[in-house]
């Protein structure tokens, strides 16, 4: 080409922008030296305005230079009328706007920015919005212009109408976008609030019209528009099923609200002269506001958890004064007000009993289809039907597989048992990474389906053996058992959680991994416990069970520690109560 | 060695119709009832047919200045001047659509710009990557082509061709969605399930995917822009080409020159300027001197007896004597219409849209594209659509493109129950089909090359493959289309850039390499 002779050679170019550099470079260290002598003066002029001007918009993460240059506005500000104020801030929002262009993420300009649109005396807030669809435009993800977003909004009262509006712009142009799905989750309790009548009677329905900012939701959305929302998701999931985003909206979906805050069960001993209360989440002694109220008489007592490492208990105990209710032949009134929460629950223990309890069985409130809302049966029978079409397509798509094994247990847990237990299954194969996840949402879910059919036997044995259990969850349900069966799993401890089985008498647990007995602490009726073949080794290890006054059996045949020198000796040293001990 | 007058087998069958009032009506005519409305035809003169094709194809000759587009539409303003215009009917009980008159569109004719060839770019197609690598780029503006849309069941769909269309579709159900988008993915990776129907029909291959009948013409018809005899090989080839340019832009694979084509060679000429191409506006070339010797053209002599020097002598094949020509293969025809109509054949929510539409062939008619433009391309005023239609030639192109067109649009009175577009002006051509030209073999002196006019194909492939080989020919040790370097890193010392001096020579590599360019400029 002709023009190739007259082009200077890369030397020449490279030279060239060495020098360039070197010249921006004095004039950059110039100008900086020129803003700190200034601010050191307290110098507030235009000139200190161009500066800082000139240098931010090389460098807009020079935070000290935005800072100075705040100092200047909030001074000019003090000496000029309102309208040069808003020229001065429009000026300002422009200069942004070229920082802005040079970096699009940088923290000063959106900061700044933030901090001018909240100054100006007559804000363009439509123009604002604007400017983040824009930024939004080009990258999706911006977190800042995001931020920056959720400000204007909530400043300029854009109502929620219009927000969703924009979530199903973004969905629709991209939908691997978190923010927006999120955003969207906010949106739609507010505009689509569940109705009152359509509440189940466990869930409070709203006690005041939703807040007309897109900042808080508590509430579930209508069922109208949940099927369109299950539409839209399922677009997604079809399009992409790998692409998780849509799958935790859909999650979202299919989940309830938080459970109404309430005592779900009172539970008093005589010979103990003890109360335990389960509350519907965990609460801490200390500060949870509890007043026992006996025969009319408020008492004083102490209130604690069952554990000493475990200070949030859904479970909290207390000692009712020595004498108060040890005759048999009395009868006693027993109520705890939750006193913040203006919930209560009663309970009589009558002549000749040696216990009582009142509670909400966990049949009773639904409990375990908790992961998924009560909708009705049909449109969940219908998301099923599709969820499972879509697996027919992708067979080891893992959040096809989850959401069906969800699905079903929303829909009938018990009936869907067998499904369930095959999904887990392929779920493991076909991700491996997460297969300890998934054995634990499965002794998760295999629990729950026992405490099911424990409750509907009408019975206090809980017994779940060669499940594969890997973890214990949901023992807040099990405080009225009295013998639990827990043998040829996984288990490899019984955390904190487990002195919360306050009635336990015996307690099976052959076959597992078992080291740590952490949990068996302080069980008042606790008598015995088998531990055949599991990898207890220490005498450490078994230091828990001193605390349980009435544990005369003890099984450990086929434990490491048996092999331990002296260990009966000891163990007897440790554990006087036992009277029956196998090693 | 003289050179042919003017092609006259390059534009044939030129028909002008317009079915808008002449003049722009007033309230006192809308009131009035019904007037019957009459289309009335008009064959363009022989005269109006001449200039025509002068003024496609003389660029290919000397570098004409970007011609007026007014003259496309100015041409036929007087002979249908003369005609008793038919009034258009309007119905006063209703809205009636905005209606443009012929005098308007001739007034507003400045701000038409009717590319004679219809054709997109494909975004990684090789002449975005020329102009990319050549930085010509930076003398021209390109917008998306925003749809895909395909004439199916007798209506226009919009063909969903990236995630986000497939995500916000309406019309296929979420297993279709899905097996779509299985199908887009899967066939990226060649298998051994495609080798197997590597020469058998794509049609069969789609069948046995068990895609449905929906899916199944979208992937032949507007993806892999096949017919149903294509082999797997070949739809597998398009289909994956059109899913590589999709993204790199935007939703669809092609972007569409802002002003039109004719953008295109008009920026290599502004590179090729700046290092010293000249343009000799206004001269055709009557014939060639060549020394006998050396069997080499000396020099070309110009319609006003110029003599001009030249080394090379670069030529689109219309100039060609008869019996010097090589045709290996018979001749073949495109049949086109460009329509001004005033609603898109798919409104949607923005109303500027550009949309690529596919009409797949019925009972032995050929497959016709479509080109739908916005005014936003700066092709056609605001409140109007420019429309292309363009296919292989089996009659004229009234023959083969007015059906469609019947089918499609509204061209008698404006029915506001009617929801197709209703057609203001249409203009029905038919033109030689490039792709029938051999380059090769010619009975031509040494120095001189022929390249062919537009062909038929969407792409530029064979346009860039051509004016390459070509160059290549020419000079052998030069590189094509070199990055043009940055205008600071220029030493401008004051030399002439060009080597032959003042002459009107056109030597430069930039210079020639634009000769080639065989899109015409309006």
């Amino acid at each position: 080409m002709h023009g190739r002779v007259k082009v200077k050679t890369t030397a020449q170019q490279e030279e060239e922008k060495r020098k360039e550099r070197e010249k921006k470079l004095k004039i950059y260290v110039a100008a900086r030296d020129a803003c700190f002598a200034k601010r050191k003066e307290e110098i507030f002029d235009d000139e200190a305005l161009q500066l800082t001007q000139q240098l931010l918009s090389s460098n807009p993460d020079f935070a000290t230079l935005w800072n100075y240059r705040r100092e200047i506005l909030l001074h000019l500000e003090t000496v000029k009328d309102e309208n040069e104020v808003q020229k001065i801030y429009e000026a300002e929002l422009s200069f942004l706007e070229s920082c802005l262009k040079v970096n699009p993420k940088s923290y000063g300009s959106w900061h700044h920015r933030g901090w001018v649109s909240a100054r100006l005396p007559r804000p363009d807030w439509a123009r604002e919005l604007g400017l983040c669809d824009r930024c939004l435009s080009l990258d999706d993800r911006n977190f800042h212009c995001w931020d920056y977003r959720r400000m204007v909004v909530k400043v300029s009262g854009v109502s929620v109408e219009q927000e969703l509006g924009f979530t199903d712009r973004l969905i629709c142009s991209n939908f691997s976008n978190y923010s927006s799905w999120h955003y969207r989750s906010t949106l739609l309790p507010l505009l689509h609030p569940e109705c009152p009548e359509q509440a189940s009677p466990h869930r409070e329905p709203p006690l005041s019209p939703p807040p007309h900012s897109p900042q808080t939701h508590f509430h579930r959305v209508c069922e109208e528009q949940l099927l369109k929302e299950y539409e839209l998701v399922q677009n997604a999931v079809f399009t992409d099923p790998n692409d998780q985003s849509a799958w935790f909206y859909y999650r979202w979906l299919l989940g309830r609200a938080e459970r109404e805050e309430m005592i779900s069960c009172v539970y008093v001993s005589r010979e103990q002269e003890r109360v335990a209360v389960t509350f519907s989440r965990p609460v801490h002694a200390l500060s949870v506001g509890l007043l026992l109220v006996l025969d009319g008489q408020p008492q004083r007592v102490e209130w604690r958890s069952v554990h000493p490492h475990f200070k949030h208990s859904p479970v909290l105990i207390c000692d009712l004064p020595p004498g108060t209710i040890h005759d048999t032949t009395n009868e006693h009134n027993l109520t705890v007000h939750w006193t913040e929460k203006h919930n209560h629950r009663e309970c009589a223990l009558y002549t000749g009993r040696t216990e009582s309890w009142c509670r909400d069985t966990a049949t009773d409130q639904e409990l375990f289809r908790s992961e998924l809302s009560v909708e009705k049966t049909s449109v969940l029978q219908s998301e099923l039907l599709s969820i499972n079409q879509l697996q027919e397509l992708e067979p080891l798509n893992k959040w096809c597989l989850l959401t069906i094994i969800l699905l079903m247990r929303a829909l009938d847990p018990l009936g869907y048992e067998k499904e369930t237990l095959a999904h887990f299954q392929t779920l493991k194969e076909v991700d491996p990474k997460r297969s300890a996840y998934y054995s634990d949402l499965c002794s998760k879910f295999m629990i729950e389906n026992t405490i099911l059919k424990m409750e509907y036997a009408e019975v206090r044995v809980f017994s779940i053996s060669d499940q594969n259990l890997t973890t214990l969850c949901h023992l807040d349900q099990l405080l009225l058992v009295t013998h639990i069966n827990l043998s040829s799993n996984r288990l490899q401890r019984l955390p904190p959680q487990f002195a919360m089985l306050q009635c336990l008498e015996v307690f099976e647990a052959d076959n597992n991994s078992i080291k740590s007995l952490e949990g068996v602490y302080c069980l008042p009726k606790l008598e015995e416990i088998s531990l055949k073949n599991n990898k207890i080794s220490t005498l450490a290890d078994l230091q828990p069970l001193a605390s349980c006054p009435k544990l005369t059996h003890l099984d450990l045949r086929g434990n490491p520690i048996t092999q331990t020198a002296g260990v009966e000796s000891e163990l007897a040293k440790l554990l006087p109560s036992v009277t029956d001990l196998q090693l | 060695m003289h050179l042919s007058k003017s092609d006259s087998t390059s534009i044939t069958n030129l028909q002008v119709f317009c079915y808008t009032s002449e003049e722009e009506e007033d309230e006192a005519q809308c009131n009035d009832a019904l007037n019957t409305t009459v289309g009335k035809e008009k064959t363009a003169d022989e005269e109006a047919l001449k200039e025509s094709a002068v003024c496609a194809e003389s660029q290919d000759e000397e570098h004409v200045a970007p011609e007026d587009p007014q003259s496309f539409l100015g041409q036929w303003e007087d002979p249908e001047e003369d005609q008793t215009h038919p009034s258009v009917a309007s119905f006063q009980s209703e809205p009636t659509r905005k209606k443009i008159s012929f005098a308007q569109l001739v007034k507003e004719g400045r701000r038409f710009n009717i590319d004679l060839v219809s054709k997109l770019m494909f975004s990684r197609g090789s002449l975005v990557e020329l102009l990319i690598k050549s930085n010509v780029s930076r003398y021209a503006e390109f917008k998306n082509v925003t749809r895909i849309l395909t004439y199916h069941h007798g209506n226009v769909e919009q063909v969903p061709c990236s995630r986000a269309d497939v995500f916000a579709s309406r019309q296929l159900s979420v297993v279709e969605k899905r097996k779509l988008m299985r199908f887009l993915t899967s066939c990226m990776e060649e298998t051994e399930e495609q080798q197997a129907y590597y020469s058998r029909p794509y049609l069969e291959f789609l069948h046995d995917q068990h895609l449905g009948d929906n899916l199944q013409h979208f992937l032949l018809h507007s993806i892999a822009m096949a017919s149903p005899d294509t082999p797997t090989g070949e739809g597998l080839a398009s289909t994956r080409h059109f899913l590589r340019c999709l993204g790199r832009y935007g939703n669809t694979p092609f972007l569409f020159p802002v002003y039109g084509l004719g953008e295109i060679p008009q920026c290599f000429c502004r590179m090729s300027a700046v290092f010293g191409g000249v343009y000799c506006l206004r001269h055709s070339v009557q014939c060639l001197i060549v020394d006998k010797d050396t069997n080499r053209c000396k020099a070309v002599v110009d319609s006003r007896g110029q003599r001009i020097n030249c080394s090379h002598f670069v030529m689109e094949d219309g100039y060609l004597v008869g019996d010097r020509k090589k045709m290996d293969t018979s001749l073949r025809f495109l049949s086109r219409a460009v329509l001004i109509t005033d609603a898109s054949v798919l409104p949607g929510e923005s109303d500027q849209q550009v949309s690529m539409v596919t009409v797949p062939s019925t009972d032995g008619s050929p497959t016709v594209r479509m080109v739908e433009l916005c005014s936003s391309t700066m092709t056609c005023i605001p409140g109007t659509y420019l429309v292309h239609l363009t296919c292989q030639s089996v009659g004229s192109a009234h023959d083969d493109l007015s059906p469609v067109i019947s089918r499609m649009f509204q061209t008698t009175k404006p029915d506001n129950h009617d929801q197709r577009p209703f057609v203001f002006w249409c203009l029905y051509f038919n033109m030689a089909d490039g792709t029938a030209l051999e380059v090769e073999g010619h009975d031509l002196p040494s120095n001189v090359y022929v390249c062919s006019g537009p062909d038929g194909n969407l792409g530029f492939e064979r346009t860039i493959e051509l004016a390459e080989l070509i160059f290549k020919k020419m000079l052998p040790e030069e590189e094509f289309c070199p990055p043009a370097p940055n205008p600071e890193d220029i030493i401008y010392d004051g030399e002439p850039p060009s080597s032959t001096g003042g002459e009107e020579e056109q030597e430069g590599p930039a210079d020639q390499e634009e000769q080639h360019e065989p899109e015409p400029l309006n």
